[in-house]
């Protein structure tokens, strides 16, 4: 307590820092010990399912061919030894072995990792989108921009894949400017990302709207116009700051909403990735695939709302001074 | 550019500001219902002008007018309106920018949220610099704050608007504005909410800059402000100047009754035991429930101790941004009496707020201990507490944010109202008169409803469990003179007709010596001096309460008060 003023306020800061971090670390835990139940406790013997997805065929295997299955996978040995090698196992970045392909999920994961691009892109070109129509036209209530603002309802409520399949037929098939069949490519990445940015951007569109809005009848702010500054300086130096607030909010969320829309939307356009090798671990029966890109899903998820937390008292030093 | 040629030959030098027949209107309506209707006026360089008027009279927006941002879908017209020989009407959006800020500065009301929240408080004043190209090395921004009278300017140019004071916020707002020199500096509302010797200090700068030789616009609806400053005064009711001339005419010898009224409005130990404003309420038609009403609640069936509340060493500590203990209420005593009104005055951030949510049980004491109608209060757990809650009720400075907005008045006052208690409806109607809301107000939702009325809906929520004592905290510091001057009498009314015994705290003195039988002055968190109204503001024993006292604005060309008072005796 008797520590210099400036010198406890740092240490309050970097106490709130890893108190998020252990917040976060323990948000992922309770995420494995959870797909670790529905893994064990799941009826149907694991075993059998893994000769059956192995074979190909829905047989009863014998005794014999059971135990060898279950001595290799440790399935034999108590629930609480179980969860121990699981959870040392997702400490070292193991993720366990695939029932289909006998390879390490983790590789398996990792060779999605840059089709899955795809989300991250969606995010970023969501926020550009929104941000270039909010920022001029929020606060004002002219047909332009009412008609932004209605453009920005529809987008929302519009489903992303009715939206990439317009992309295709207006962009691939009649304008002939994009491919129809995208590849891996970065060009490839255009129209995905766009029919999952848009109703995105609709979303966060709205969000600032409102606060961008509110903030802009705010004293200060006509105080800096009386001093002067116009009215694209206002919007983008002073307010947009705090409009963007609950946008970031949002992001957080959005990333877990883009991970489920990019498996339909890579269906779509026909693209490898994440959400494809979900579909086809699940419809597979692949137990430690779809844990490990569950876990991998909501390690990224966490992890982004991680960030949103450390960017709020960026954002609003407000929250760091207190 | 006007050329010189309209100047008359041999006259002074023209006037800084000229403005004449101005009319602003918003939307669609005509000019019957223009928000400014035929405002004239001139101002020189070094001189001052007051406009003083309700809020609603159309003071800002004429004050606005002149920089070209008389708010949304706003209409101007005027035969002349100009600045320094330029004309200003029809200027496009670049050539306004170029004045704001550069040839006329502007200091907003709201001094506390004239800041952005986000911005050290130095960034913000070198954008201003440099929105007009000049240079902003921190230096210099610090010396613009040192030059307002802002402490450690270094330091205080890193910070957050929220880690000043009121006070300083307000004087970096002026530094802002005067940071380009500008020839006119207006100034709206610039002491509202703040403390009396703040006040004093922010009106000696203000005088200050005049004295260099800038002509100065000051708005108030504080007529003691104004008349320490103004050359000139305007006095503006419904968009129409009802006054105009020189400030020791208007203020001396005041031809409207309207700004007589205003005069007669300000409370001081003058007024004490009178009525402030002239209109007498609604609550005539009522006298006889409000006489039953008065003995019910005044009349228990055991008679309770004369003492209600009592405050036993109060000590709240808190542990401030910089890590260390402080106490907001360090040591207070005090006892309220049946029937009493207990002012209790200091400066904000003398622990008068921290004090009011130690008595409403609200937060726990350090030390110390409330008692209630002599059984203990604070020392009970909440649960213990809930039965006597009844029993005590606050009414706050900001009402609006109190009530819920999707309920309407009628449901806000039946939800006060004891559910044991017979005839609710009755006693909802009752209430309105009481406090003098009309009933055709029942539907209504708070945010419907003019600032003197929500107060009126939140001292009749208040009432509406006949409580034994009720907090006031800083009622009417938000609210308008002659607003102010309604819910004071209110007020006052209550304590006849109900019994009702008071907390009253504000950190205005005259409204406390209006009011209170004996007050408290709180410095620090302890209380400095205490005593009856008047041996307290008349004959201050201690150092702060006679500094408080001093720094007091007062209405400089008072005529005979009686005069005045003759016209409201009805």
């Amino acid at each position: 307590m008797s520590a210099a003023p400036s010198r406890s306020r740092v240490t309050g800061w970097h106490r709130r820092i890893a108190r998020l971090v252990l917040g976060a670390a323990a948000v992922f835990w309770a995420v494995a010990t959870f797909t670790f139940c529905v893994q064990t406790l799941l009826p149907g013997d694991r075993a059998e399912l893994i000769l059956n997805v192995k074979a190909g065929t829905f047989t009863q295997p014998t005794a014999a061919e059971l135990a060898q299955i279950n001595a290799r996978y440790g399935f034999d040995a108590p629930l609480a030894v179980q969860y121990g090698r699981f959870l040392g196992g997702l400490v070292r970045g193991d993720l366990g072995t695939s029932y289909q392909t006998q390879g390490p999920v983790r590789a398996i994961i990792a060779e999605q990792a840059a089709p899955t691009l795809l989300t991250l892109s969606a995010l970023a070109l969501a926020w550009a989108i929104a941000l270039l129509l909010t920022v001029p036209s929020a606060g004002r209530d002219g047909s332009l921009a009412r008609l932004v603002s209605g453009f920005q309802v529809a987008a929302a409520v519009a489903p992303p894949y009715w939206i990439g399949t317009i992309l295709l037929v207006v962009l691939g098939v009649k304008l002939r400017l994009l491919r129809v069949e995208s590849g891996t490519g970065p060009a490839g990445l255009v129209m995905p990302a766009f029919a999952l940015a848009i109703p995105l951007s609709g979303f966060i569109g709205q969000v600032i709207r409102e606060e961008f809005a509110r903030v802009l009848d705010q004293p200060f702010v006509t105080s800096a116009r009386m001093r002067g500054m116009s009215d694209l300086a206002v919007r983008v130096r002073l307010v947009l700051r705090h409009a963007v607030l609950p946008g970031v909010t949002l992001s957080g969320w959005a990333l877990g909403a883009l991970f489920s829309g990019a498996a339909i939307i890579e269906t779509v356009f026909a693209r490898p990735g994440i959400g494809g090798l979900l579909v086809m671990a699940t419809s597979a029966r692949d137990v430690p695939l779809v844990t490990g890109i569950i876990l991998a899903a909501a390690g990224l998820y966490i992890l982004a709302n991680l960030l949103v937390d450390l960017a709020y008292p960026i954002i609003d030093p407000r929250l760091r001074a207190r | 550019m006007t050329p010189s040629a309209n100047r008359a030959p041999g006259s002074a030098a023209p006037p800084l500001v000229a403005v004449e027949n101005l009319v602003v209107s918003f939307g669609r309506g005509g000019p019957e219902g223009a928000a400014v209707r035929g405002v004239s006026f001139t101002l020189a360089e070094g001189r001052c002008l007051a406009i003083v008027g309700k809020s609603g009279s159309g003071k800002s927006v004429t004050a606005r007018s002149l920089v070209g941002l008389p708010g949304r879908h706003a209409v101007v017209r005027a035969d002349r309106l100009a600045f320094a020989g330029r004309d200003l009407t029809g200027l496009g959006d670049r050539a306004w920018r170029g004045i704001r800020g550069r040839e006329i500065g502007f200091v907003l009301q709201d001094a506390l949220v004239s800041l952005d929240p986000l911005r050290p408080v130095g960034a913000q004043i070198a954008a201003a610099l440099r929105l007009h190209g000049a240079p902003a090395p921190p230096s210099h921004v610090a010396d613009l704050l040192r030059q307002v009278g802002v402490p450690e300017p270094e330091l205080k140019a890193r910070q957050l608007p929220q880690q000043l004071s009121g006070g300083q916020r307000q004087r970096a707002l002026i530094a802002a504005a005067l940071a380009l020199d500008p020839r006119l500096l207006i100034a709206d509302e610039p002491t509202t909410a703040l403390d009396v010797t703040v006040q004093a200090q922010v009106l000696a700068l203000l005088e200050e800059t005049r004295a260099r030789g800038k002509a100065l616009i000051l708005i108030s609806h504080d007529l003691a402000v104004v008349s320490r400053m103004a050359d000139e005064v305007l006095v503006m009711r419904c968009g129409e100047v009802v006054e105009r001339g020189a400030a020791a005419q208007v203020f001396g010898d005041p031809q409207a009754a309207y700004t007589r009224s205003l005069i007669a409005a300000i409370p001081s130990a003058r007024s004490r035991g009178s009525r402030l404003a002239p209109a007498s309420s609604p609550r005539h038609g009522h006298a006889a429930p409000v006489g039953t009403a008065a003995a019910r609640s005044g009349v228990p069936p055991a008679p309770p101790p004369a003492t209600l509340l009592r405050a036993d060493g109060l000590v709240k500590r808190f542990t401030g941004p910089d890590g260390r203990p402080s106490a907001a209420v360090d040591g207070v005593s005090f006892a309220l009496c049946r029937g009493e009104t207990l002012g209790i005055v200091g400066e904000s951030g003398s622990g008068k707020s921290t004090l009011a949510r130690l008595v409403m049980a609200l937060e726990a004491p350090d030390e110390g201990s409330v008692t209630l109608l002599g059984e203990p209060w604070s020392a009970r757990p909440e649960v213990a507490r809930r039965a006597l809650r009844r029993a005590i009720a606050i009414v706050y400075q900001d009402p609006l944010s109190s009530f819920d907005p999707r309920w309407s008045v009628a449901r806000i006052l039946e939800d006060a109202i004891p559910p044991d208690e017979p005839g609710r409806r009755g006693r909802v109607s009752e209430l309105f008169g009481l406090v003098g809301l009309p009933e055709a107000l029942a539907g209504r939702r708070p945010l419907q409803l003019s600032g003197g009325q929500r107060q009126r809906l939140a001292i009749a929520r208040a009432i509406a469990p006949r409580p034994a004592v009720i907090v006031c905290d800083a009622p009417v510091s938000a609210l308008d003179v002659s607003i102010q001057a309604q819910v004071l009498d209110l007020l006052g009314d209550l304590k006849r007709l109900l019994g009702l015994s008071t907390l009253f705290i504000s950190h205005d003195l005259g409204v406390v010596h209006h009011l209170a039988d004996r007050v408290l002055v709180m410095s620090r968190g302890r209380v400095v001096e205490s005593g009856t109204a008047d041996e307290v503001f008349l004959r201050p024993r201690a150092d702060y309460t006679r500094r408080l006292v001093a720094a007091v604005p007062r209405l400089a060309h008072r005529a005979d008060p009686a005069l005045h008072r003759k016209g409201n005796a009805a």
